[in-house]
This record gives structure tokens, sequence and C-alpha cells, in this order.
């Protein structure tokens, strides 16, 4: 009972006290803040990649792919049970994408996915990632008139309305540059024979005037006056070619490439959904805001070679058209990953059974129940495929990112334990002044001791009040680490006005504000571990406390 | 055993010339009969004790022989550095002697563990000091309850507290602190402070009494007062009181005086 008075009158009483306990308030305000950026950083990592990545992936490296998928299928169907969520087939494929911008060719290294429509929503987030609203209900790969990202100006106006005046501008280019070869063909020939030009004066071609018409006018800076003729099949063909899907699985180019009867101005090639990263730079403009420049827009086509299943595999080649891009706010995945229909990809790379019409894959992707556990489900099926059997490699979305969720938690387990040395270091400090008052109340303990106190009560004071002292030091951190956390945006926007640097550049991040995880498990831990320090170093000075003679403390001075 | 060495120092109180075949007597019979009221209440026998200081060990008491009889005022008195006070520490168990015995109410209590010690002097001592010796963080009533407090569990202090504080407040009151109860030490006068360590001292109803110099702090009028307040408690309650003093007027109105010279009892009165 004196015990319990007499620690709350300290307390009451002796304000320096809880300036030694400051540091534990600060390093419990720290490590909250701490954890739960690191915490809301790796959750958000968590929620990317497991949105983007479906919960076990069984993937064949051979060229040709998984040829009986049907018997994978019923056995993982058998071995996971009424675990399973969702599962569905996809081909991978390292590819190279091709695009042209302002004449120039670029390429680049992409990771070709194609996939099935239909049964990918089923085991990951993919559609909520792309951009156009439609396409986030539901992705067909057609091109959409208009729309995309409603969020990014300069990506609205792709679409149909792009393609055909791209189409237009360019078949004008085209006419153009025909035109003045017909011409410089022509002049040497003038100069020899003046009298061929008039037969063919007056006979310009319809169907170059509503293309030059159609499009914007001047394009064609033809010198005025100048008579020409034009060859008869220089463009439009009958627009009968059907390019939607690709036709022949042996020879896919010359459908798209050589074919002249196709019009881009009103046919796409196979549809494709490119990573946002493959065709743009992230910049920042004149004003510091962060911006998206893009090479290639929903409309562009592209090339994508990639090898085919043979052996040895041989480079294909296909004309593609960017029907979306794709957004996951993972630069890894955002600047590989691009998508295609299966089928498609299936056939150009050879991989279906002449005989039997199958497709073969190269992974299966599994989506598990909610609540299964991950780990164990992988391991059933690792089982149920023995590397001596089944050339198949089975991960879950967690060892395919282990890397990098590994160094997020080794930063994490870094930071707390050098935040706790900090609070360690504060208990040394706590400890000093501990002995202080131990010896500035010698008298009270003397006393205390003549009154009948047994050592076990004096010491309880002393522990009670380093008790005392680690609560309110660490509750009033936790409370002033809460609080930061909760308005760590408004923080971090105050920090960027003073020093007139941002704390989380979004060209690095994708992350507009600071993502915060709270875990309160995690605030128990620290709160106890800091108050466990307190009291730690409370002992010795108890003891001390407890182990004074009497006679000595009362004629302390 | 001791036969010897207690008639020797007691041979001038006749009254209790049968005193060790009493206390044999009690020491079989505990707690003592009623009708042992003019006995001894606590008796030393033997005393030494000497203290370190560096490496050289300086005696204080050089084999005292004390008797405080039950009902009296016995007062010790010494010049500085005699031992009276350390010989008090030791009848109050605050420390323990090198040699020799100390017996309360006919049982030995110097060689008690630490732990019943505690209990012994919370339960039958009450102690005032020269420097009052009051909690500074605690109001007047707090300090008179803290032994009740540390004498308690805090069931039976919660369960008790009204009585206890009843007890304390009156207790208060009696030495004329009512209008103090809720004040500090530090905003109280000498005498003030020296009168609630009466009441704390008093709050456990103790057997016996020791003050340490009650009055050394204070100036002549209140420390008369202090000492009629304790010749009061003698006269109306019986209690047993041992007072260290070198105030020669003050030891004179005791019924019995001890004088200690150079760590050895010289006089006894």
């Amino acid at each position: 009972m004196y015990q319990l008075l007499l620690c709350w009158r300290y307390l009451r009483t002796r304000w320096i006290a809880l300036a030694s306990i400051v540091s534990v308030t600060l390093g419990v305000a720290t490590l909250i803040v701490v954890n739960s950026v690191m915490d809301g950083f790796a959750k958000e990592m968590h929620d990317r990649i497991h949105g983007i990545l479906s919960d076990i992936v069984i993937r064949s490296h051979a060229a040709n792919g998984i040829t009986d998928p049907g018997r994978l299928e019923s056995t993982i169907r058998h071995q996971l049970g009424d675990r399973l969520e969702g599962m569905t087939t996809v081909v991978t494929v390292p590819a190279m994408l091709t695009y042209t911008f302002r004449g120039q060719t670029q390429t680049q290294q992409i990771n070709l996915i194609g996939i099935d429509t239909n049964s990918y929503a089923s085991v990951s987030d993919f559609s909520q990632y792309l951009l156009h609203p439609e396409n986030k209900k539901k992705l067909e790969f057609f091109l959409r008139d208009s729309g995309y990202a409603p969020d990014r100006p300069n990506l609205n106006d792709s679409g149909w309305g792009y393609r055909r005046a791209k189409a237009q501008l360019d078949q004008a280019m085209q006419r153009n540059q025909q035109l003045q070869q017909q011409l410089a063909a022509i002049q040497p020939r003038e100069a020899s024979e003046r009298t061929g030009i008039s037969g063919a004066s007056g006979e310009l071609p319809t169907n170059l005037d509503t293309a030059i018409g159609s499009s914007e006018e001047g394009l064609l800076p033809l010198p005025p006056g100048t008579e020409l003729s034009s060859s008869p099949n220089i463009d439009t063909q009958p627009k009968g070619a059907q390019s939607l899907t690709i036709g022949p699985s042996i020879q896919p180019t010359a459908d798209a490439v050589g074919s002249m009867n196709f019009d881009p101005s009103k046919e796409i090639h196979a549809g494709i959904v490119l990573g946002i990263g493959t065709g743009s730079i992230r910049n920042r403009n004149a004003e510091g805001k962060v911006e998206d420049f893009f090479f290639i827009r929903p409309g562009d086509d592209v090339s994508i070679t990639f090898p085919n299943s043979g052996t040895p595999p041989r480079a294909v080649d296909s004309l593609f058209t960017v029907v979306d891009f794709y957004e996951s706010k993972m630069s890894e995945y955002d600047s590989t990953f691009c998508f295609v229909p299966m089928a498609t990809l299936q056939k150009l790379r050879g991989m279906i059974d002449p005989m039997t019409g199958n497709g073969a894959v190269t992974s299966f992707q599994v989506k598990l129940k909610p609540g299964v556990n991950l780990e164990e489900a992988r391991d059933d099926l690792r089982a149920a495929f023995p590397p001596f059997k089944e050339m198949v490699m089975i991960e879950s979305w967690k060892d395919s990112q282990g890397p990098l969720l590994a160094a997020v938690q080794l930063e994490t387990t870094l930071l707390n334990i050098l935040l706790f040395m900090i609070i360690a270091v504060a208990g040394f400090g706590i400890l000093a002044t501990f002995f202080m008052i131990v010896v500035e109340k010698t008298r009270d303990i003397g006393i205390l001791k003549s009154l009948g106190a047994p050592g076990s009560g004096i010491a309880s004071i002393f522990l009670g009040y380093g008790t005392l002292l680690g609560a309110v030091g660490s509750g009033v951190g936790a409370l002033i680490g809460l609080v930061f956390v909760w308005k760590i945006n408004d923080i971090a926007k105050v920090v960027e006005m003073i020093t007139g640097r941002e704390v989380f550049d979004p060209t690095v991040y994708y992350f507009n504000t600071i993502p915060t995880v709270v875990h309160p498990w995690m605030i128990v831990w620290v709160v106890f571990g800091a108050m466990f320090i307190a009291i730690l170093a409370s002992v010795l000075p108890s003891i001390r406390a407890a182990r004074m003679h009497p006679v000595e403390a009362l004629r302390y001075e | 055993m001791n036969n010897s060495s207690y008639k020797t120092t007691d041979s001038s109180l006749g009254a209790i010339a049968a005193e060790p075949t009493r206390q044999r007597l009690r020491l079989r019979t505990f707690p003592p009969p009623e009708e042992a009221s003019t006995g001894s209440l606590v008796s030393a026998i033997g005393l030494h004790k000497s203290y370190r200081k560096a490496k050289v060990s300086v005696p204080v008491l050089k084999g005292v022989d004390f008797e405080a009889v039950e009902g009296k005022i016995t007062s010790i008195v010494g010049q500085s550095g005699s031992g009276k006070s350390t010989l008090l520490h030791l009848l109050g168990t605050l420390d323990q002697p090198d040699e020799g015995e100390i017996h309360f109410n006919g049982e030995r209590i110097d060689n008690f563990p630490r732990g019943k010690r505690d209990a012994f002097r919370n339960h039958k001592l009450g102690m005032i000091f020269q420097f009052y010796h009051l909690l500074p963080e605690l109001t007047m009533l707090e300090n008179v309850l803290a032994p009740s407090m540390i004498g308690q569990s805090i069931w039976s202090y919660f369960t008790h507290r009204r009585e206890i504080r009843e007890r304390a407040e009156h207790l208060l009151e009696t030495v004329g602190l009512a209008h103090r109860m809720h004040h500090r030490p530090r905003e109280l006068s000498g005498g003030e402070m020296q009168r609630s360590a009466i009441a704390r001292a008093l709050v456990t109803e103790p057997e016996l009494l020791l003050a340490d110099e009650p009055t050394g702090n204070l100036d002549q009028e209140i420390g008369r007062g202090i000492l009629e307040i304790l010749q009061k408690l003698n006269r109306e309650k019986g209690l047993t009181i041992v007072m260290v003093t070198h105030d020669e007027s003050i030891a004179a109105q005791s019924d019995r005086l001890v004088r200690l010279v150079q760590g050895r009892v010289e006089v006894v009165k």
C-alpha cells in the first residue's frame, strides 16, 4: 500500500525523472513509426505482388511447354481438393518488343504472357491494373474507341480515333513518298520526251483525295502545279483481310506484315496489353511534377519477336496492336510484362498439336481459397510432382519474390534492433537517474525501515516507480508514434515544404501517399519491451535501496 | 547464565530483585501475565558494538547492561559519542550487537531474522527522532498512516482503512494537529513535526516508545511541550518510554536514568 502511495508521489513530485525517460518515449515513438511505415511498405508490396501473381505457379521450362495440360490439371485438382479456388493456364515466353518512335526502331526485352482472359481473372487481380475502365471490368483484346485512363489526360484520346488518324497520316505520308519517287522517276524522262505527261494528267485517284482530305490538310507539301500520274495499285485493296485472329501458325508474319490488304484504319492485329513501363518514361516536367511520357499508345502497332517451340527454337515475329496498358505499380512487372491472348501465342509458337488440336502451356497458376496454408499447399503439389518425374517448378508467390520481401524484412529487423539499442541506451540513463534518486531518498528509506518496512517493500517502491516511469514514457511514446503515423502524409508535406525535397520520391516508389499499417501486437511488443527495459534499469537501484542499512540511512544527511 | 551480570547492574533496584526468576518464568509463559506490570519490558545484557571506519574498528558500546521497566520513562544520558544513540538503535533492532543479548518481554529479539525484526519494529515499537524523520512527499495524515500501511497487507488495509484513518486522525487531534492533517512536513514548524512524529509512533499501539533526542532540535519551550505529551502518554496510557537525551533537566524528570560514558554504563538511578 505504502509502496503504491510513495511511487505515485515520487512520480508526481519528481519531474526530472521524466527527463530520463524522454529517450524511451522517443525510441518507442520512432519504433512505432518505422514499423508502421515498413509494414505498410511491405504490405503494399505484398498486395501488389500477390495481386499480380497467383498463389502458386507450376512452371515448365521446356521449349514446347507442358504438352498434356489436362493430366496435370486433374492431378492438381485432386491434390488440392477443396482448397482450390481457381486455376488458369498460361504460356510465358521471353520476347523482344520492337516499335518505331520518330523513325527510330526501339527494342526492349519483355516477358510475353499468353493468358486466357476468362480464367486468368480468377487467379489474380489482373484486370484492375488495366487503364481502360471497361477493360477493368473484363478484358477483351479489342481496341476501345477512346476513354483510356481517365486520370491521365495524355492517354485519353488513344484508341480507334487515334489509330484511324494515325493510319491516314501514315498512308498519306506513304503516298507522298511514292508520289515523290514517281516524280523523281518522271523528271529525267521529262527531259528526254516532253510529251509523255499529258495523257496521265487529271487522273489523280479519288481515294488519294479522300485520304488527304480526311486527314489534316496540307500534309502533302507537293509542289503546286505539278501534275502527277498515279500507278493504279499504290494503295487500298479490298478490306476483307481478317487479321483480328491470326491465321496460320507456321507463317504468322505472312498475314500481318506482308499483307497489302490490311487497313490499319479499320483493322487491328492481335491485341496486346503492354506493361506501362515498356512504352513510357517517367520524368519530371519543368514544374517538378512527375509525368509519364508515352512512346506507344493504345492503337499503335508493335512488333514482338520470340522463340517458337521447335528444336532448335527459331525467332518468330508478329505484329500486335496495343489495346491497353497494365499498371501494377511494381516497376519490375510494369517494365517487362506484356499480355496477349493465349490461343494466339500458342498458334504463333506452334504449340498446338495438329492431331488433337490441344494447345500446350508453360505454366499453371493456382489460386487457393482464403485462409489456406500457402506453404502446405505448395508442398503438397511438390509431393505430387516429384522432380524426377515431372520437370516442373512449383513456387508460391512469396517464393518468387523471396529476395525482395526478405530484403524488406531484413531492413525492418535491423531498424528494430538499432532502435531497441537506443531504448537500451536510454535504460542506462534511467539506471543512473534511479541511483541518484535512491541516494536522494536515502533518509526516506531509513525512515521506512525504522517503521518496519521490509527490504522487499522498499525495493518494490523503486521497482514500481521504474514501472510507472516506463509506462508513462512508453505510453506517451506510443501516443506520439500513433499520431505521427496517422498524420504522416501531412507531416511529409510539411517536411517537403521546409526542405524542398520529396520524402517519398514518386518516380522511385510509385506511391502518392506513404503507406502505413499499424499492427496492434507490434505496439504491444514495443511498449512492453520499453517498459521491460525501464524495469530492468530500476532493478539494481532497487536492490541497493533494499540493502541499505537503516541506521546509516537515517544518519544520512 | 545472565544472572550475575544482571544483578550487578541492577543492584540498586530492590523492587525487582526477584527479576531473574520472573524472567525465566515469563519465558515459559509467554505472553506475559498482567501482574508483571512493573517488570522489565526490554533488557539488554553485555552489549558490545563497534563500527568500522576505514580499516579501524571503533568500539562504541563496551559491555552495556540496560533495562527499561514497563510503564516507566527511562532516560539515557551521556555526551556525544558515548554510544547512547547506538544503544537505542540496538534496542530498536535497527542494528545488531556484536555481542550480548536483548530481550523484549522475555523474548530474545537481537537474533531475530530480518523479516521478523521488521515486523517487530512495526508492531511493538514506536520511534521518534531528533530530526522528526517524516516522509516529505506525504501529508501529515499519510505520514501517521504509514506504519499501518507497512504493517498490513493491501487487502487488510483496505478493509480496515476507515478505522485506521479514524485512529490516525484521533492521534493527530490528541497532539493538537487536527488542522494540519493535509499539510506537508515542510509547511510545519519543528514542534508540529515532532508532535506528528509522536502520533505516527503511536498509530500501531506499540508497547515501547523509543525517543532519540526528541527535543534536541527544538527550543526549550517547545521541547517542554513535547516532553509533556510524552509524560502524559506515560501517565495515562502506561506507555513505556526509553529516551535518549543530553539535556540533564529533561533527564531529571524521568523515572529512571542511565548514564553512558565511553560506551559503558556509569550511573543508574
